[in-house]
């Protein structure tokens, strides 16, 4: 059992979408190295609980890594400090005694404040809805193994399905840019045969959605790959930028 | 609020053009760039024959002038000056996206994979932008020129550099040439979708060689002019 | 309360075909005129939502997450099963069907499980349809493993991740229709209560987790896919934010509650570190193929690094206890075996809760590239949570509670007690018996969304007259909301001193003591003291800041534990009441002379289903009786 630890931590408040919040400085007393990072704010909280203040609000579920559900900014860097992991699978023992944390909520236009660390990711949603999907009914495809996939093909499809659609890219993006969750969908779905019929109209309209919720523009800052706990890489998004010229030169509905 | 509360735009109802789309501006930007940057290499080339003397230089200029009866120019002139006019449209209208997506800015963020260049673009930008028009009053209309000589490019380009502060602006110029290069050509190819695992170590390598050598050679002209060494 | 199954006619092979035709259908365009309601966009939820959207119905689908693709089904890792057979080494639907029914200890009905196994195939289909990255051969094959004590291999795969490429299969699906208008869905809303008028299932009532609005939403059908229970043991595989409350609601609206005492612990999973401990995570169950459970053989060796014991002081249990089955012996007797070596005092780690699972021999015989292959994502998962590198010292792992075969009761139509209210996923209690094999889940969610109920539905709403749909503002509608506003308002008035946190702990503790892995009279009875006592507290002793509406995380909570405080209860006495073991269901009275689970046939083969009587009342426990036409009962024998 290494030393506990004690912490100060600045928290960035706000009511709810309406009010403008502001940080608030919380000690965190004698933390365990073995919590996770959400167990040290869940003891946080229940002291704040017992003093009948309301604690801090922020967004979790599994706890494993892998509903993509925690999101804030930890120190600067979505997820925290250690790479490929997410808030939840992050632990103490990557903080020293006496250091000093900063969390924020993820940052965007798109993704607007519900409350203290929690904000709106439903633009992701959205994006699905407008073209990330296979049109393939209940009862229609054919037998599986019907259609042999390379390996490698299914591998690299594997690698850009991994996404769990936490919004870390947006959040480290300088520009909030959701190319790279983007990206992973259209690469997933354009790697393999089963989304080649939709591939072209897939990236123009998942696009024409991300425009339309305001995220902005990739420069290739890279920043989202190195934020991301599942690994997407940057590759996606030329293969996607690839995918958006081919569809925009071949599309016949008239430029407006 | 649920999913169901807000629209998704359908495919039709959308109707989305490829330079309304951000991607579609990004490549704008992507492929204008492309065409600046081949100008300035080539550019770059051909002023070399400042080193060979007058002859050469003002010889290489009047073949320019001349190209298809004096036409070449104006053509090649029309797609420079569109290109720069579609990237500078591209670059402000996605500056001010880019803005809007994020109102409300962190406390703290730390840079991991942003390089200087990447995150100055449309500073060095600008500066690029107004050196051009410095650059074309300068060399091309003399009206900022001390002793202009339409007729001799050559001293023109000596007598110019031999005011310090004109070189000396060239240099800086060219310094943000060069962070405008060292992201820009590496970018491009992501932006064009070129970029490849295979290939993205010589993409790097690729960027930062043509940037040295494009800088490096611009650079060295004022300095050959103030050593003396051109006159 | 009778509990008529409904079970068609005919040999069981035919059962599902006929039972197809046999239903009413609905004239198409009707379709659009009925309103279902789905709470839940797990594999099951998610999977019928878009289903029944793409045959016409209007469907509302509601989750309590922010996002319908971050239900718990995300979490799982190992595999889906279907008989294809592929690998051509002898698997078929009728091995499946067999598999699944002794696996459960034939405590499962025949026709239900015999028509899993006939859609498992078809399930596999639609995933790769949907672009579902499987696991592939070289020659661009599907690839199989074998999976949870199974012979064949039959479990398909997406590396440790298939349960989250399944639900984004499901997810893409259902966002096109959302896109497409046809489903509407209601994220961050969670059901607080079912709407019953007379006696029929006609909505829902949800609290907005944003606003705080609580809001009546009415249906033509109402299908719950909720997902398990296992959190009634606060330390569990589940999320955070799984719960009991659908499910429970609608067993006090009349909807009776199948054998809530069938429970299942995992046995491989990382163990508790300290009281901060807020849940625990699963380790997948294929590192059983290759690493080596074992514990010291003296109590004094505990404290010493494994590296220190020499083999011969190890005690490699599993394989000295089960030599045909070995580390691969069944999830619920390994968990036992774990307990058991712990109990005596010979478990490890800093809590003394822990067993090694080793695989220093694995990496000596094939070398750590191929271990780094097969686990390399597990591995790493392990040492990001613990800090200890898994291919230099032996994992330690601990069983922990993880999936619930039990649930409200359905017939073969999957609809409930209470008409108009279908039940789907884990949330219902048919398929596994009185235990469910890996990779199993996955299959039953997909099934019951993708396959049964867009059909069995169409039977049930071809009953009812298009246009007769009772208004959200109907009394009794307004009735039932103001059950939920005064609860609401019941828990904000207490005023106490304590977390929902910390009952849920409490709870936690008595569940895992008296009625976790080993369960017997005295401690069963012992809990149905203890429970009541914290309940009481509860409500005396809560304290909730804030409002109700606004975004309120601890009045979430202390609803979802205030209706495990009252399931925790009916599963303990469902424990008491089944004098036999069976499953995952271990009474220690009833146990061979080797510790293996002594079944009674002559007096518990059946159902129990608990009916809600009131409050303060205790509840009736009905009999559904299981009869076997096509298998006969015979002993599990793991050895
Ligand atoms: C860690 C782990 C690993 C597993 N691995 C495997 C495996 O390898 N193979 C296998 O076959 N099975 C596995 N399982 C089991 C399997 O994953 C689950 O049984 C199955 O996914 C359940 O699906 P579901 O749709 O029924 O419920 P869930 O996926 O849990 O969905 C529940 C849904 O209901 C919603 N909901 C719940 N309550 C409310 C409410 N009150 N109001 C509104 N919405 C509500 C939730 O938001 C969610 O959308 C695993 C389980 C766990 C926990
Ligand atoms: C004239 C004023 C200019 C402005 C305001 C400007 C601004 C910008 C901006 C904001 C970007 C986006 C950053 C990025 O995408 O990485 C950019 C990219 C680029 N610029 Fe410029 N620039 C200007 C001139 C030039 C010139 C003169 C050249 C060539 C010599 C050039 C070449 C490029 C290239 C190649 C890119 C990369 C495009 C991409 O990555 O898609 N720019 N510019
Ligand atoms: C130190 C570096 C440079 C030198 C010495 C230089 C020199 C010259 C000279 C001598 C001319 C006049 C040619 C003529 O009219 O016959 C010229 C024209 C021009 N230069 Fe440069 N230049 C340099 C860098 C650049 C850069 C970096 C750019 C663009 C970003 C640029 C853009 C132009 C343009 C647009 C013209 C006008 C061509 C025309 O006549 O249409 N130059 N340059
Ligand atoms: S790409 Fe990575 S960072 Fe972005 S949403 Fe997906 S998983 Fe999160
Ligand atoms: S950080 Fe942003 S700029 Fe592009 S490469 Fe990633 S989206
Ligand atoms: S809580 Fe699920 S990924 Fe962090």
């Amino acid at each position: 059992m290494s030393k506990h630890l004690n912490l100060t931590l600045h928290v960035w408040r706000q009511k709810n979408a309406k009010c403008d919040g502001k940080f608030v400085e919380y000690p965190a007393a004698n933390i365990s190295p073995d919590m996770s990072f959400l167990e040290m704010l869940d003891v946080v909280n229940e002291d704040l609980l017992r003093r009948g203040e309301d604690p801090i609000t922020f967004d979790h579920d599994c706890r494993e890594g892998i509903c993509g559900t925690c999101s804030m900014v930890i120190n600067g860097r979505p997820h925290g400090p250690k790479e490929r992991t997410t808030t939840c699978q992050l632990h103490m023992r990557s903080f020293k005694d006496g250091d000093s944390i900063t969390l924020e909520p993820w940052r965007a236009e798109a993704f607007p404040v519900i409350k203290d660390l929690m904000v709106d990711r439903g633009a992701l949603d959205r994006i699905i809805a407008a073209g990330g999907f296979v049109s393939v009914p209940t009862g229609s495809p054919q037998d599986a193994n019907a259609l042999p996939i390379a390996k490698e093909k299914a591998e690299l499809a594997m690698d850009a399905a991994a996404c769990i659609g936490c919004g870390a890219c947006v959040a480290a993006c300088p520009n909030a840019s959701a190319m790279l969750f983007l990206s992973a969908k259209v690469s997933h779905l354009g790697l393999l045969p089963q989304g080649q019929p939709e591939r072209y109209t897939r990236v123009r309209d998942m696009v024409a959605q991300m425009d339309a919720e305001q995220f902005g523009t990739c420069t290739n800052h890279g920043e989202c790959e190195i934020a991301c706990p599942k690994g997407i890489k940057m590759e996606n998004i030329a293969r996607m930028n690839r995918d958006f010229i081919k569809a925009s030169l071949t599309n016949r509905s008239v430029v407006s | 609020m649920s999913v169901a509360e807000q629209s998704i735009a359908g495919a039709e109802a959308r109707g989305h053009g490829f330079l309304a789309s951000s991607v579609g501006r990004k490549v704008v930007m992507a492929a204008t760039g492309v065409v600046l940057f081949g100008f300035v290499t080539v550019h770059m080339l051909g002023n070399t024959q400042a080193f060979m003397g007058s002859e050469a230089f003002n010889h290489y200029a009047e073949f320019l002038h001349s190209m298809l009866h004096g036409g070449g120019i104006w053509i090649f002139r029309a797609v420079l000056l569109a290109s720069t006019l579609l990237h500078i449209w591209a670059a402000v209208t996605l500056t001010l996206d880019n803005r809007a997506a994020r109102p409300v800015g962190y406390r703290e963020q730390q840079p991991m994979a942003s390089t200087w260049a990447s995150r100055t673009m449309r500073w060095s930008g600008v500066i690029l932008a107004a050196f051009i028009i410095y650059h074309l009053l300068h060399l091309t209309l003399g009206s900022v020129h001390p002793a202009f000589d339409h007729a001799n490019p050559y001293s023109n380009f000596v007598k110019g550099f031999q005011v310090p502060a004109a070189a000396g602006f060239y240099i800086v110029a060219q310094l943000c040439l060069g962070l405008h290069m060292w992201h820009g050509v590496w970018s491009c190819t992501q932006t064009l979708g070129l970029a490849h695992p295979r290939f993205d170590a010589c993409r790097r390598h690729f960027a930062t060689g043509l940037t040295l050598l494009v800088v490096g050679v611009n650079i060295s002209f004022p300095l050959a002019v103030l050593a003396g060494f051109i006159h | 309360m009778e509990l008529n199954s409904h079970i068609p006619e005919g040999p069981l092979e035919q059962k599902w075909s006929k039972h197809r035709f046999d239903l009413k259908l609905v004239n198409p365009s009707n379709k659009r005129k009925y309103k279902v309601i789905v709470v839940g966009s797990g594999l099951a939820g998610g999977a019928a939502a878009a289903t029944m959207a793409e045959l016409g119905y209007e469907i509302e689908c509601y989750c309590y997450q922010d996002s319908p693709r971050r239900a718990h089904s995300i979490a799982a890792q190992g595999g889906i099963n279907a008989a294809k057979n592929y690998q051509n080494d002898g698997d078929s639907i009728r091995r499946l069907f067999y598999d699944t029914i002794k696996g459960g200890d034939f405590r499962a009905r025949e026709a239900n499980v015999h028509r899993l196994a006939e859609v498992s195939n078809n399930i596999i289909d639609q995933c790769v349809g949907q672009g579902v990255p499987f696991a592939r051969e070289y020659g661009g094959l599907l690839d199989n493993r074998s999976f949870g004590g199974a012979q064949v291999s039959r479990t398909f795969y997406a590396r440790g991740q298939t349960g989250q490429q399944l639900l984004i299969g499901a997810y893409q699906a259902l966002e096109r229709q959302v896109g497409l208008g046809k489903v509407k869905m209601f994220p961050r809303h969670e059901m607080l209560e079912l709407i019953v008028v007379d006696g029929v299932a006609k909505g829902i009532v949800t609290r907005d987790m944003v606003t705080g609005e609580i809001e009546s939403h009415v249906a033509d059908a109402v299908c719950l896919a909720t997902g398990g229970y296992a959190n009634v043991f606060y330390l569990s595989t589940n999320a955070k934010g799984c719960s009991g409350t659908a499910i429970w609601r609608a067993y006090k609206q009349g909807a009776a509650f199948a054998n809530p005492c069938y429970t299942q612990i995992h046995p491989t999973c990382i163990p508790v570190t300290g009281d901060h401990q807020s849940k625990l995570t699963l380790m997948s169950e294929s590192l059983r193929n290759d690493g080596r459970i074992w514990v010291p053989k003296k109590k004094e060796d505990c404290g010493k690094p494994a590296s220190q014991i020499p083999d011969a002081d190890r005690d490699y249990y599993l394989e000295r206890k089960y030599p045909s089955y070995g580390n691969l012996a069944p999830r619920d007797i390994s968990s036992r075996a774990a307990k058991q070596a712990c109990d005596e005092g010979r478990g490890i780690g800093g809590t003394g809760r822990g067993v090694y699972l080793d695989f220093e021999d694995a990496i000596s015989r094939l070398g750590q590239k191929k271990i780094e292959e097969r686990y390399g994502n597990l591995f790493e998962m392990y040492e990001r949570i613990t800090d200890e590198n898994p291919y230099q010292v032996p994992m330690r792992i601990y069983p922990a509670s993880h999936y619930t075969m039990g649930g409200l009761w359905v017939d073969y139509n999957l609809m409930s007690t209470i008409p108009g209210l279908f039940v789907l996923g884990e949330a219902n209690f048919s398929d596994h018996g009185a235990n469910r094999l890996g990779a199993s889940a996955l299959m039953q969610g997909l099934a019951d969304g993708y396959f049964v109920i867009p059909y069995t539905i169409g039977g049930y709403l071809a009953t009812i007259k298009p246009g007769t749909r009772i208004k959200a503002d109907d009394p009794a509608v307004k009735a039932v909301e103001e059950t939920v506003t005064d609860r609401l308002h019941r828990i904000f008035s207490i005023k106490g001193k304590q977390t929902p946190t910390h009952f849920h702990r409490e709870l936690g503790k008595i569940m895992w003591e008296y009625s976790g892995m080993g369960r017997n009279e005295a401690g069963l009875k012992k809990a149905l003291e203890l429970i009541p006592q914290v309940r009481e507290e509860f409500w005396n002793n809560l304290c909730i800041p804030g409002t109700g509406q606004e975004v309120n995380q601890s009045l979430e909570l202390a609803g979802r534990v205030a209706d495990f405080l009252e399931l925790g209860e009916l599963l303990v006495l469902d424990a008491l009441n089944r004098r036999e073991s069976c499953g995952a269901h271990f009474r220690e009275e009833w146990q061979t002379g080797d510790g293996e689970a002594l079944r009674d046939d002559e007096n518990f083969c059946h159902v129990a289903a608990w009916e809600y009587t009131g409050e303060g009342k205790a509840p009736a426990r009905h009999t559904e009786k299981l009869t076997f036409e096509s298998l006969h009962l015979a002993t599990r024998n793991y050895k």
